[in-house]
């Protein structure tokens, strides 16, 4: 028997945490798998470097779902630089369920649509990131 | 004389002298039913459609070329050469006999029904599709018999059209004659649909699309493993398909088309065994087929292939057919009964459906369907099976899918709808 629907991943992929939409999201990405069709648009809420809000929305496979759901809960309250580092490994031991090869990719949606999404920050930064009071956290 | 020895439940019979396939006995020419499995349980195979299991004639057939004749072919003068060479030629004429074709020279061996398709494109498409040239396809084919003609017409400025589908997985002839007017050079379909089953008249299609001037292409990857196959009575010009998914070995695959348009087609790929004579700057080709099969080909494969078609003949295709349809028919009734919310797709009538069964359980992915069913041993396809328009078209984002062979029984299905049952009590929970 596998391993890979335990009942908190069931949990997370049919209530998801953080499952909505932002009002005013500093930055957003769609991600896709389209060889399975899973679907995920994450939100950032962003404020003074911090991922004050991540919400996400999207459709497919509950392994996707459950990442997402986790990976979500996870990153809120990160720095962006943190949130940034958080790696492959990191979600992998986070899920807490051994991952085929086969559904890798499901696993992966929600951390490489993050990715995305930061990265959008990343090149906005110069523009936004100049006002008040970021400087005194790091 | 037989007609007083066979049980004949109903007169109208086709064909009294029709054997029936026995699917339990089978099983035992297919050394993997019987290998286990991580899970413990014996093997489901319910993904034929993606690619067939193979029987044991077929991989001794491999084991035999690589122990006892491995040599290049029309090459060595020597006794495994020349063996090698006799027994590859005659997978040839085998495999001919099973489609229905009177003359080996116009089977192409090729890696697959893609392959295949793409040596049309290249050599036949490129000298004959032209700025404004139309090629019909259809809304329910399989990657392989559309990327190709996309390729072809980005490059040659033509344009594609295509026969759309009704929602139960039926193609709009209707439609097709307004798409003939436009005069298109190439009519393009599959003969067995791989996600919905669908069976496509092939035989009307073609007749009206030669009434208007074109040529007709069918994809024959899902027709040959499971209906009976005679090119020459369907008229086709050209027809292709793969040997992975008719028992035969990974890696063989084949073209059958009309003689004139194979001479008149200059090479796909170029190279040894294509050519006559070559000089240093011109050549000439070799006599068909070998035109078309540069380089040193798959051999072991094609005799392979040359064995699976004597195989499904010994069997017979319209046996293969009838077991099929009642498959399919016993799928249609049984599956929603025992899962009451499963959605199938496709054609209601098993007349109109070769053995493929796609379908959903509602708010529950294919890949965790598959992947639960995995646990009791059952193999299905979960995801687009290379048909992402038709996906689209069919507002779906994946389906799972069943797929049958000549091993499978009712029993198969059974264990498929047990298995669902308990998808469902793991995600409904």
């Amino acid at each position: 028997m596998d391993d890979l629907y335990r009942d908190y991943i069931l949990e997370h992929s049919r209530r998801p945490h953080n499952f909505g939409v932002l009002e005013s999201p500093s930055a957003a990405h769609e991600g896709a798998n389209p060889l399975c069709g899973d679907r995920i648009t994450m939100q950032l809420g962003i404020r003074d470097g911090l991922l004050a809000e991540v919400a996400f929305t999207g459709r497919g496979c509950a392994i996707s779902q459950a990442s997402a759901s986790l990976l979500t809960d996870e990153v809120k309250g990160m720095t962006v630089d943190a949130a940034a580092a958080y790696r492959a490994d990191d979600l992998l031991e986070l899920l807490g369920i051994e991952i085929s090869p086969a559904r890798l990719k499901c696993a992966m949606l929600s951390l490489e649509t993050l990715d995305a999404a930061l990265a959008d920050v990343e090149t906005a930064r110069p523009v936004t990131a100049v006002p008040a009071a970021p400087e005194p956290e790091s | 004389m037989t007609t007083t020895t066979e049980p004949t439940t109903t007169p109208v019979a086709k064909r009294p002298t029709m054997r029936r396939l026995d699917p339990i006995a089978l099983r035992a020419d297919f050394p993997i039913l019987s290998a286990p499995t991580h899970s413990g349980h014996p093997l489901v195979y319910l993904d034929s459609a993606s690619s067939s299991q193979k029987p044991a004639v077929v991989i001794d057939a491999l084991d035999r070329y690589y122990r006892e004749y491995n040599a290049n072919v029309h090459r060595g003068i020597y006794e495994i050469g020349e063996k090698a060479t006799a027994a590859y030629e005659e997978a040839r004429a085998r495999t001919a006999r099973f489609i229905g074709a009177s003359d080996p020279r116009q089977v192409v061996f090729t890696r697959n029904a893609t392959e295949a398709i793409n040596l049309v494109s290249y050599s036949w498409g490129r000298r004959n599709i032209g700025r404004g040239d139309a090629i019909v396809l259809t809304e329910m084919e399989h990657h392989a018999n559309l990327v190709p003609w996309q390729l072809l017409v980005q490059e040659k400025d033509g344009d594609l059209e295509f026969i759309p589908i009704t929602d139960d997985g039926l193609l709009r002839l209707d439609v097709l004659d307004v798409l003939l007017r436009l005069k298109p050079k190439l009519v393009a379909f599959t003969h067995v649909s791989n996600t919905l089953g669908t069976i496509n008249p092939v035989r009307e299609i073609v007749d009206r699309a030669h009434a208007a001037g074109a040529l007709v292409l069918v994809d024959g990857a899902q027709a040959v493993p499971h209906v009976p196959v005679d090119v020459e009575a369907l008229g086709v010009d050209f027809y292709a398909f793969s040997g992975h998914k008719m028992l035969a070995p990974m890696g063989s695959g084949a073209l059958w088309a009309r003689r004139e348009l194979l001479e008149a087609m200059p090479p796909f790929l170029a190279g040894g065994e294509m050519i006559r004579e070559v000089h240093l700057r011109r050549s000439e080709w070799n006599e068909l087929p070998w035109k078309f099969e540069a380089g040193t080909p798959a051999v072991g494969d094609a005799i392979g292939l040359g064995v699976a078609a004597d195989y499904l003949r010994g069997l017979g295709m319209d046996a293969v057919r009838v077991h099929e349809r009642e498959l399919v028919a016993y799928a249609l009734s049984e599956l929603p009964r025992l899962v009451p919310d499963i959605e199938l797709y496709g054609p209601l009538d098993p007349d109109l459906r070769g053995g493929v069964v796609p379908f959903n359980l509602p708010g529950i992915h294919p890949h965790d369907v598959a992947q639960v069913l995995d646990r009791f041993g059952i193999a299905v396809r979960a995801g687009h099976h290379c048909t992402m328009p038709l996906h689209e078209r069919l507002d779906l984002a994946a389906t799972a899918r069943a797929s049958f062979s000549v091993f499978t029984t009712p029993s198969d299905i059974d264990a498929l709808a047990a298995g669902l049952v308990e998808v469902e009590r793991i995600f409904r929970a």
